[in-house]
Parts: C-alpha cells; sequence; structure tokens
C-alpha cells in the first residue's frame, strides 16, 4: 500500500471515529425542530446554546454536575494523600510485609468491581446508622467507593515516581535537620508531582465516569444524584429530549477530554511501563 | 541494617499505610467477603428488612443456578459478546496500530486525535450518543441507510452488535496506542538484519515483529478480556438494564438485576462469585501461558 493511499484510509477511519462526537456536539448546538427531525442534515445554519442552558436550569441538573465535581474532587485530593504516604511507606521503608502488601495491591486490581456491588450495597447501609454523610443517598459513599478503586493503582503507580528521588537528598534534608514529616512535605511532595498529577486524573476520570455505584447509591435522594445518572433523567419511554441529552453529554466528556489531552504522553508512558 | 531500625521502619511504616490499608480493608477485603458469605444464604427482600430469619443454604443458590437454563444462556452471551468485543478490539487496534507507521506525522495525529476522544468519552455519553445516532426515528444511520423507523435495540443480535460496535470504539484506542509503541520500539537494526537476510515483509512481520510484540499483545488480550467480560454501562443504558425481556443480558447486568430488582441478594451475590472466578481462571490461565512461553511480564 502506498504512502498516499494509507493516509487517505488514515483520515477517513480518524473521521469515521471522531463522527460520534461531532454529531453530539452538533446535536447539542441544533434548535430542536431540526434535531427531532426525520430527516437529519450533518450540519445546521441556525446554531444555538438552547440546548444546554435546558440542560442546565431543567431537572437541576446543574446541582447534578456539581454533585460529580464534588466527589471526583474529593476522591483526587484524599486518594492524592493517602496513596502518597502509602507510596511512601512502600519505596522509603524496610519491614517484613512488604512485598506481600505490593503483591496484594496487583491481585486487588484484578477484583472485578461490578461484583462487589451488592456487598458495598449493604456496607453502605450499615454506614449510613453510624456516619450518615457516609452512607447511602449521600455523596460521601460514592467518594469512599472510588475513594478505595483507585487506591491500589495509584499506589503502584506512584511507587515508581518515589523511587526516582535520590536517598542522598532525604540524607541532606534530616543533615540540615528537617524532620521526617517536614522531608516528606516540603521536599518529597513537591518533587513527585507530575507522578502525582497523572494518578490524580486517573482518579478523577474514574469517579466522573462512574454509573453503576451512583445508580446502587443514590435511591431515593435525587438531590445527591451525579451527572452520568442525569443523563438518564432525560431519557423518557416516548419522547427523548435529545438535545439536552446530547448537551449534556458533551458537559460530561469535555472535562475528561482535557485532561485526556494534557496528561496523554504520562500515560502512554505509564502504560509502556506497566507493561515493561 | 539493624533490627532496632527495622522496627523504627516498620512503625513508621504502618503509620503512614494505616489510611489506605483501612480504605482497602474496608471497601475491598471485607466486600469480598461479604459476597461469598451472601451467595451461600437465602437473602431476600424480608432477610433485608429484618423480617424474616436468614436461612443458611450452602451451595444452594449455586445449585439454583447450575440447574437454571436462564443462567446458562445469558453465561453464553456473556462469553460470546465478551469474545466478539475483543477479537473486534483486538483487529481494530492493531491494524490502525500497523497503519499508523506507515503514514506521516500529520495523519497519524488526525487517527490519534480522533482515537482520544473515542477513549476519553466517559461510557454513559458514549452510550447515549450511540443511541442517538442509531434512533429509529431521528437517527443519523438510519437516514442515510434509507431505513427510517428501523430499530436497532429490538432485535437481540442487532441490539448486542450495536453494543459490540459501541464498545470497540471506546477500547480500540488502548489498543492501538499501546502496540503502536511497540512497534516503534523495535530496534531499526533488527529490521535491517531481516531485509539484508532477504526476509519477505510478511516473513519479517510473522517472524521478527510478531514475536518481538507477543508480550504486548498478550497484555492487552488479558485487559480487553476482563474489561469486555465486565462490560455493564453500555449494556444497562443501551439495551435499558438487558433487552426486551431480558435477552440482551450479560453476568454483570443478570446479577443486579437479580439482586436489585428482583431482591434476590443471595441469588445475585452466586452469580458475582462466578463472574469473579472466571475472571480470575482467565488470568491465572494467561499468567501460565506467559510463563510457559518463557515471557517475563
Amino acid at each position: 500500500m502506498s504512502r498516499g493511499i494509507a493516509e487517505v484510509v488514515t483520515v477517513v477511519v480518524a473521521g469515521v471515529v471522531a463522527f460520534p462526537l461531532y454529531w453530539m456536539v452538533l446535536t447539542a448546538l441544533k434548535p430542536e425542530s431540526e434535531v427531532v427531525s426525520t430527516d437529519p442534515r450533518p450540519w445546521t445554519l441556525v446554531p444555538t446554546l438552547d440546548s444546554f442552558v435546558r440542560a442546565l436550569t431543567v431537572q437541576s441538573f446543574g446541582r447534578y454536575l456539581v454533585n460529580s465535581l464534588v466527589v471526583a474532587g474529593a476522591v483526587v485530593v484524599l486518594s492524592l494523600f493517602v496513596s502518597f504516604l502509602a507510596a511512601t511507606a512502600l519505596t522509603r521503608f524496610r519491614f517484613r510485609s512488604r512485598t506481600t502488601l505490593l503483591v496484594m495491591l496487583l491481585v486487588v486490581q484484578m477484583v472485578p468491581v461490578e461484583a462487589l456491588t451488592i456487598p458495598l450495597f449493604f456496607v453502605m447501609r450499615s454506614v449510613r446508622d453510624v456516619a450518615p454523610a457516609f452512607g447511602l443517598n449521600h455523596l460521601g459513599s460514592l467518594v469512599l467507593v472510588h475513594l478505595a478503586f483507585s487506591l491500589p493503582f495509584a499506589i503502584w503507580m506512584l511507587r515508581g515516581f518515589v523511587a526516582a528521588v535520590p536517598v542522598e537528598l532525604e540524607e541532606a534534608a534530616t543533615l540540615d535537620g528537617a524532620s521526617r514529616f517536614r522531608f516528606l512535605w516540603q521536599v518529597l511532595f513537591p518533587l513527585v508531582a507530575p507522578g502525582l498529577v497523572a494518578t490524580s486524573v486517573l482518579s478523577f476520570i474514574h469517579a466522573w465516569n462512574d454509573f453503576l455505584f451512583a445508580k446502587t447509591f443514590i435511591i431515593s435522594a435525587a438531590e445527591n444524584q451525579t451527572l452520568p445518572l442525569a443523563l438518564q433523567v432525560f431519557i423518557k419511554p416516548d419522547q427523548n429530549d435529545w438535545g439536552a441529552i446530547m448537551a449534556g453529554s458533551t458537559l460530561m466528556t469535555i472535562p475528561v477530554l482535557v485532561f485526556f489531552v494534557l496528561v496523554q504522553r504520562r500515560l502512554v508512558a505509564g502504560l509502556a511501563g506497566a507493561v515493561k | 541494617m539493624t533490627a532496632a531500625v527495622e522496627k523504627g521502619d516498620g512503625r513508621a511504616a504502618l503509620a503512614y499505610l494505616a489510611p489506605a490499608l483501612l480504605l482497602l480493608v474496608g471497601l475491598l477485603g471485607y466486600p469480598i467477603y461479604q459476597l461469598v458469605l451472601i451467595s451461600l444464604f437465602d437473602y431476600g427482600q424480608e432477610q433485608v428488612s429484618g423480617g424474616a430469619p436468614l436461612t443458611f443454604l450452602g451451595l444452594g443458590n449455586y445449585a439454583t443456578l447450575l440447574r437454571d437454563a436462564r443462567f446458562w444462556s445469558v453465561l453464553g452471551q456473556t462469553v460470546g459478546f465478551a469474545a466478539v468485543c475483543v477479537v473486534g478490539t483486538l483487529l481494530v487496534g492493531a491494524s490502525l496500530a500497523v497503519l499508523a507507521t506507515r503514514v506521516r506525522a500529520w495523519a497519524r495525529t488526525t487517527l490519534f486525535l480522533a482515537a482520544l476522544g473515542a477513549w476519553a468519552t466517559p461510557a454513559v455519553a458514549g452510550s447515549t450518543i450511540w443511541l442517538f445516532l442509531f434512533d429509529a426515528n431521528f437517527g443519523f444511520v438510519n437516514e442515510v441507510l434509507g431505513t427510517t423507523g428501523f430499530s436497532w435495540t429490538y432485535d437481540r443480535w442487532t441490539a448486542f452488535g450495536l453494543v459490540a460496535a459501541q464498545v470497540v470504539w471506546c477500547s480500540f484506542p488502548f489498543v492501538m496506542v499501546t502496540l503502536y509503541a511497540g512497534i516503534k520500539a523495535i530496534p531499526g537494526e533488527v529490521l535491517e538484519a531481516a531485509a539484508l537476510d532477504g526476509a519477505s515483509t510478511a516473513r519479517t512481520a510473522t517472524s521478527v515483529i510478531l514475536p518481538l510484540l507477543r508480550p504486548l499483545l498478550i497484555v492487552v488480550t488479558i485487559q480487553s478480556v476482563i474489561w469486555d467480560f465486565k462490560v455493564f454501562t453500555q449494556i444497562y443504558i443501551m439495551t435499558n438494564g438487558g433487552g426486551i425481556a431480558g435477552r440482551n443480558l450479560v453476568l454483570n447486568v443478570y446479577a443486579y438485576q437479580q439482586a436489585f430488582a428482583a431482591s434476590e441478594y443471595g441469588l445475585g451475590a452466586a452469580i458475582g462469585v462466578v463472574t469473579t472466578l472466571i475472571l480470575l481462571l482467565v488470568t491465572v490461565g494467561y499468567l501460565r501461558a506467559l510463563r510457559r512461553s518463557g515471557e517475563v511480564l
């Protein structure tokens, strides 16, 4: 195959792959009459933000957006600290069960989290009786599960970044009179920042995309629902508001897309590293 | 290292690890134990609300499943659906990775950007977009094919096909990017040496490139199998909870429906255990195959 033909094929394939996303944005920008036309056109001459306005105002979609941000944000911040501490312990300290713990972290990543929906539902039901904010129908329950699910990978990934910081730095800091705690937060933490960013993005996406646990845990408190579930609000048996659904999908996809583009290189390097 | 240092290290390590361990044991370890436990009981709505005592069934739920024709058909569907998705993902991902090595940077960047978009789309958003593209009345696909009014989600096989296409769409980029990186990492000298020895393009591909890529191929295959075997969101959204009369159920959705729709938590948990065991077997099998062929992961 000559390079010219290969390039034509590549561009056509790229077009096909990108088409659903183009259609999503296009539909979100079309006026309602064009959306529900039985003769859909792949362009629009009168773009409007009506669908976005409808999505954000009707059915408290804006509220769901904020909920999703709160959950994903909390997961990122908490998993950052917890995985940083754990990764430091696993790389900087020597103790007996270290290897066992590392192997466990790998094994745990194989567990199909979907299968854990049933027991976790009961766990969250009991948590509700002790700490309501972390139990069923509250955003805290979602924060907790996504935190737990993102930790094994985050710790595993951060380990490499922590290990790359030379031990001499720690010795120098200790000689200068820095406490272990100070070294940790003022020296080590900034040095592993690139790794923290990469793992944070993955934790964010994980929590942001979740459908199953939001569906299972937030049963009766609609005001605590997250974005993926809110999209379902617009799906009705006979009359779907496709314009609003596509506007909502666009709003939901943009943050992930931005993050993906930002960490793309690091992500690929991380994948290649994990494979080696 | 002296014993004293090690002891101090151990205590500090425990303090640093405590939050992570607490979360992992509480929200992964304990639920795994609970899943197995629940699967051994007759656990329905009355038991949940405390209105009826728990009855220990032992392996009773599993026996019920094994006798249930529905379970076997869902299991078969799950395996078939996952197989189609895995093969599709690998074929598309691998051929596009090869294609990407043959074109100039601008074309490659175009393809990778499109793939990045598909990869980044959340499953819920991706599912709804595809549903709309294939909508019976307002869908662009029916308009192009001239089949306006045709419902893709009504028939069992077109519904499965539609979901599979969506799954391939959002998961081939991972395979493509990984394999592309793998092909680029093959040293030029190796390919030159093959050319000097008079190897044809086909021979180079099968005898040089493929063996070198094998570890990567195995990894992306395992990933795809594990991923496609437990697809939940796409099936749930695109077939509205498992299709008309449950024709499009896969194990995960079946377990979910048994537990939360039919309030048969024990039975649902048993299906969850079976899914987990199958995935574990797949993983272990692949790891052994890896070791037998002398690959180091």
